[in-house]
């Protein structure tokens, strides 16, 4: 297939960027009573919530599809602190990255 | 815009600038995850849709297929839809305009566009396109910054970037966990992601979490 020669990296740059227009685009032009079903608009609203968490999880504890437990666990657990203590974002992100980036050097 | 709301313009530039700084964080994600500056910059440029943004690297960079990738993207990008179903009756475009107009609907200019409404449909107007098109020109000058900061640094471990990545998921996911089923879900997303990780191939454990989503969106309206 054709596809298979393309660089997925390209191939998801391209293929996101189409969707995204086209989801935005449809938005703007079909009637309103499309999509606004109150059960639709419940789902869509924890679409996210599940995909972030799964995405938080598998950046935080996997590495080609092992589970593990390194300093990236350490970064991120300093993150919910921030969080939790209302830090702004770039305080929960530098916190985590130099808590990491420290243990890194020690190991 | 000759006669543009002063409370609407200042509430405009705030969200773009601080908005736009999180593009630091996605440039060096991006970049992080094995996109080049280039491709990490037109993601930016073409998509324009933060969440989906994020999501594509990291499926992409824990070694997920495009597909799994795009179609993760794709499902964060739903709710541009629905923002546009209710932006369209206030902004009343056609053509090229609703073009511009689609590339710029995202969480932040329909916010301020909803925020502004009780002042008129007009200050409704200027706070969409204000917005949209300063998160726009912020967030592809930070991303462009991002990425050539990672890309200076070599190996993203050694400066934290592998577990800053994660840590701006969190930052975009704490403020949605706002009553008890949100926090219920995001526990249980991350231990079916964890826990299909060993065995299906990367990328498939993220979107499968859709299907919890799915799941408790049709309880909790059976609660009701």
């Amino acid at each position: 297939m054709e596809i298979n020669n393309f660089d997925p990296l390209w191939l998801a740059v391209i293929g996101t960027s189409l969707m995204a227009f086209v989801l935005k685009y449809l938005g703007q032009s079909v009637p309103k009573s499309w999509l606004s079903h109150p059960r639709i608009l419940k789902i869509n609203s924890l679409i996210p919530i599940a995909l972030l968490s799964a995405l938080v999880a598998v950046q935080s504890f996997t590495k080609e599809s092992r589970l593990i437990a390194d300093q990236r666990m350490a970064g991120v657990a300093v993150a919910v602190v921030a969080l939790i203590l209302r830090a702004p974002f770039p305080v929960i992100v530098l916190s985590a990255a130099a808590t990491s980036a420290a243990l890194f050097h020690i190991q | 815009m000759s006669r543009v709301n002063r409370a609407t313009t200042a509430q405009s530039l705030s969200v773009s600038l601080t908005v736009g700084a999180y593009g630091i964080a996605f440039g060096a994600a991006s970049v992080a995850a094995g996109f080049t500056v280039l491709q990490s910059c037109l993601l930016s440029l073409l998509t324009f849709t933060g969440a989906s943004q994020f999501a594509v690297v990291g499926v992409l960079g824990a070694g997920g297929s495009a597909i799994s990738g795009i179609a993760t993207a794709s499902l964060l990008g739903v709710r541009n839809t629905l923002y546009g179903l209710r932006m369209a009756p206030v902004l009343q475009v056609k053509g090229l305009r609703r073009i511009f107009a689609a590339q710029i609907t995202i969480d932040e200019s329909t916010g301020v566009a909803l925020s502004q409404e009780h002042l008129g449909v007009k200050a409704a107007r200027q706070g969409f396109w204000l917005t949209g098109i300063g998160v726009f020109i912020f967030w592809n000058i930070f991303t462009l910054a991002g990425a050539l900061g990672a890309q200076a640094m070599g190996n993203p471990a050694a400066w934290g970037l592998d577990a800053a990545v994660p840590a701006a998921f969190l930052g975009l996911l704490w403020p949605r966990l706002v009553n008890k089923t949100d926090r219920l879900l995001a526990v249980a997303a991350c231990a079916l992601a964890l826990a299909m990780t060993p065995y299906f191939v990367p990328g498939v454990p993220i979107i499968s979490t859709a299907l919890l989503a799915l799941i408790f969106g049709l309880r909790a309206n059976l609660w009701r």
